[in-house]
């Protein structure tokens, strides 16, 4: 007798747990039920990260740079899993396969900028009058991201992993069409050590879930890679209202295209803070 | 032989006015465009009115639309020819605008207190030399864009939009052109509609640099000229220096264009002293934090925040310190705290006094003669606030400062991150682990200590959270006038 298959709930990931959407809604894909991120869950999803981000923030740049090196491992060792899933929602003829390899490729490139971006970015100000002055920066606290739909893993990994090496707590957005892969991926970063919170992965329809994280007063910073200008200019204007740093960035769809910008992404979500010390005074 | 007591010494200055004979302001102004003055297309003029009498100053050519297509067309056309330009070349120019800023020091100074109400003294001290100053930096700098943003090749941006506040007209249009310029970008810079003057007098200083006809335009006008200015056609980016009201419209405006934006907003700044602190000295930067500028600054201590054990101390000695301040005629060279900035600021700030009073805090404001004519608000302290009046939450612009109180170095972090601005901060402590833990938990900009309000071209100055975004000073302040080639 064949045996019958124990087949997977896909799942949100919010606050470190794997949670179907509070709304109780799905949305089919194929024969698998896709979770139906409601306005609840974003707002669910951004109180985690708010919690999560300062200790994420605060833990050493080398343990975080080592947090998200184990997230690549982690994705590495899943990728046979995630490069099907990839191929059924329709990467075919080797996509798949390059994707992951980009995709574990990035994390590890973001992962060694953890313990070097404040050097790069930040420095002594040689000020007129008897001060250390330095400039570093500093994560800008809880960003949003709303994911490229296709690739639907590297699009996400492109986005996440600079926000991340900043030392940000994310909610995003994942692909519409394709959402498996990036709630796949939920499980090797729940394995990573990273702290609960830090990442947030909703999947759910645009026009709900896209501008409930967009609207959202406590994010400080939202990307967008909808590529959907409609959607973009909107997602401005709710930026607007708190005066949240809005940025749009074209499809990553390749390793050199995720990470040749790596530093403009990574300062894009970077607050400079100047402090003044006196010396001698 | 016994010795008296020494009696308080009641003596007054005598007045010591600078002098205004030195002025060359003419009688009315028109914009500034391809490099020379011009009748606005609608013909408006307002005139620039001295907040200290009410005395307008000169006639000012307020901007219509139709000049703001003009001005942009113009700096579209001057824009590859300056960025052609060799660096060296660049640089030289606005090295020649620095030299002549020095050089007109005192009557840039003078202008700058006649058209705002600034104290002489900040404005001979601060506003006019760190102008100069700034465009020193950058000038240095257009030709080492390559060294500005690490491994990459860099591009202007092409023309900017600058919109810059009234409270420190000629430092904040430096703080805007001479990155903007550096960077090979030609610029269009409005001037609050109560303080265009010194502006005017740099498009002077323009002409007399020689600065190839259609790199800076100078467009004075009010609110609609600004909305204009950011919805014209043409611009590549537009920088903001002004309330957060203003900056999320102009965020908003942007939406859904390719615009690039910087905001530079208010804000809520919290003066964090401890019981370690140099209380004396710790007293002197309370008033340099919130008296300065009559605390038309931005990044004002407003919300000063003291440790309980030396609050009792700290209040009285403030207090006995605020007597002292000299308010007044701010072309006196002994004024500390000179005149409101406008008739419609002052409404502000009495709006926000009253909230204070009404919502159960305790008013002390200084007992000083003011002058008859004029805009003025007596120096004021509110102590027993709580961190949800209006006084501790909004941003006041003016000379008032809100105490409130704390045990422990956590409770003043979290005080004072409850903000939805985060300008800058100030803490007082003689201990230095304690003054880099909190400087570095403090979700703010720029944070001082053992000084407040103190600026300099190299070191980067902006905001977190509502009090805006992007960064003016240093290498930093190259990033939002240029494009990353690859």
């Amino acid at each position: 007798m064949a045996r019958l298959t124990v087949r997977k709930t896909y799942k949100l990931y919010i606050g470190g747990a794997f949670v179907r959407s509070e709304s109780g809604r799905a949305d089919p894909l194929g024969e698998i039920n896709i979770p139906r991120a409601s306005r609840k869950d974003v707002r669910d999803a951004v109180a985690a990260a708010r919690k999560a981000q300062a200790r994420w923030a605060a833990l050493t740049a080398y343990n975080r740079g080592q947090i998200l090196y184990r997230a690549a491992e982690a994705l590495e060792s899943r990728r046979a899993q995630i490069e099907a899933v990839l191929s059924e929602d329709g990467a075919g003829g080797g996509e798949a396969v390059a994707e992951l390899d980009a995709a574990c490729d990035v994390l590890v490139h973001y992962a060694g900028w953890t313990d070097k971006l404040q050097s790069v970015l930040g420095g002594v100000n040689p000020v007129a009058s008897p001060f250390l002055s330095f400039s570093l920066p500093e994560p800008t606290g809880v960003v949003g991201i709303v994911a490229a739909d296709r690739p639907a893993l590297l699009g996400l990994v492109a986005e996440l992993a600079p926000a991340l090496a900043a030392g940000n707590a994310v909610v995003a957005v994942v692909s519409r069409s394709a959402p498996r892969a990036a709630l796949d991926f939920a499980e090797a970063l729940g394995v990573s050590d990273l702290p609960a919170g830090v990442v947030n992965l909703l999947s759910g329809r645009l026009t709900e879930v896209g501008c409930a994280l967009g609207a959202h007063r406590d994010l400080n910073a939202i990307v967008d890679v909808s590529a959907d200008a409609e959607l973009g200019a909107e997602l401005d204007r709710l930026a607007a209202e708190t005066i949240k740093r809005a940025s749009h960035h074209p499809v990553a769809g390749s390793y050199e295209q995720a990470t040749e910008p790596a530093l403009e992404r990574i300062a894009a979500l970077t607050e400079l803070k100047t402090a003044w010390h006196p010396v001698g005074v | 032989m016994t010795v008296e007591p020494r009696q308080a010494l009641v003596w007054d200055y005598a007045p010591a006015p600078e002098a205004t004979d030195h002025l060359r302001l003419r009688d009315r102004y028109g914009l500034f465009i391809a490099g020379e003055f011009h009748e606005p297309a609608v013909p408006r003029y307002e005139p620039s009115v001295n907040p200290a009498s009410e005395e307008p100053i000169a006639e000012v050519a307020w901007a219509g639309p139709a000049d703001v297509r003009r001005a942009v067309e113009v700096a579209r056309a001057a824009q590859p020819r300056w960025a052609a330009l060799p660096g060296r070349e660049r640089a030289k120019y606005i090295f020649r605008i620095a030299r002549l800023i020095q050089e007109r020091a005192r009557e840039l100074a003078v202008t700058e207190t006649l058209d705002g109400g600034k104290p002489l003294r900040e404005s001979r001290d601060v506003d006019i030399p760190l102008a100069a100053a700034h465009f020193f930096h950058y000038a240095g700098w257009a030709d080492k864009l390559r060294y500005g943003v690490v491994a990459r090749e860099v591009a202007p941006l092409g023309v900017v939009a600058q919109i810059v506040p009234w409270n420190f007209p000629l430092l904040m249009a430096a703080w805007k052109l001479a990155p903007a310029l550096a960077c090979g970008n030609t610029a269009i810079l409005k001037p609050a509609e109560t303080t265009p003057l010194t502006s005017l007098l740099l498009a002077e200083i323009c002409q007399e640099a020689e600065l190839p006809e259609g790199v800076v335009a100078i467009l004075p006008g009010d609110g609609a000229t600004g909305a204009a200015l950011v919805r014209a056609p043409g611009i590549d980016k537009v920088a903001f220096t002004g309330s957060t009201a203003v900056g999320r419209d102009i965020q908003a405006a942007l939406a859904g264009r390719d615009i690039a934006l910087t905001l530079e907003l208010g804000g809520k700044s919290a003066n964090i002293v401890f019981e370690d602190a140099a209380i004396d000295q710790a007293v002197e930067g309370i008033v340099n934090g919130i008296f300065f500028n009559q605390g038309h600054v931005c990044c004002a201590g407003s919300r000063l925040l003291v440790q309980e054990s030396v609050a009792e101390e700290v209040i009285a000695k403030l207090w006995a310190r605020m007597g002292r301040l000299r308010v007044g005629d701010p072309l006196d060279k002994n004024t500390d705290v000179g005149a409101v900035n406008s008739a419609a600021q002052l409404e502000r700030i009495e709006e926000l006094v009253r909230a204070g009073e009404d919502e159960g805090a305790v008013r002390r404001s200084v007992a000083c003669e003011l002058p008859e004519r004029g805009f003025w608000f007596a120096p004021t302290m509110f102590t027993d606030v709580s961190p949800v009046h209006r006084i501790a939450v909004e941003e006041i612009f003016g000379p008032v400062v809100s105490v409130l109180t704390f045990r422990t170095v956590e409770e003043a972090i979290a005080k004072a991150n409850n903000s939805v601005y985060g300008l800058a901060a100030g803490i007082w402590t003689d201990k230095g682990a304690k003054a880099f833990q909190v400087a570095s938990a403090l979700r703010a900009g720029v944070v001082w200590q053992n000084t407040y309000n103190h600026f300099d071209p190299t070191a980067a100055f902006g905001g977190y959270k509502e009090s805006g975004f992007g960064r003016e000073g240093g290498p930093a302040g190259l990033r939002p006038y240029l494009r990353v080639v690859r």
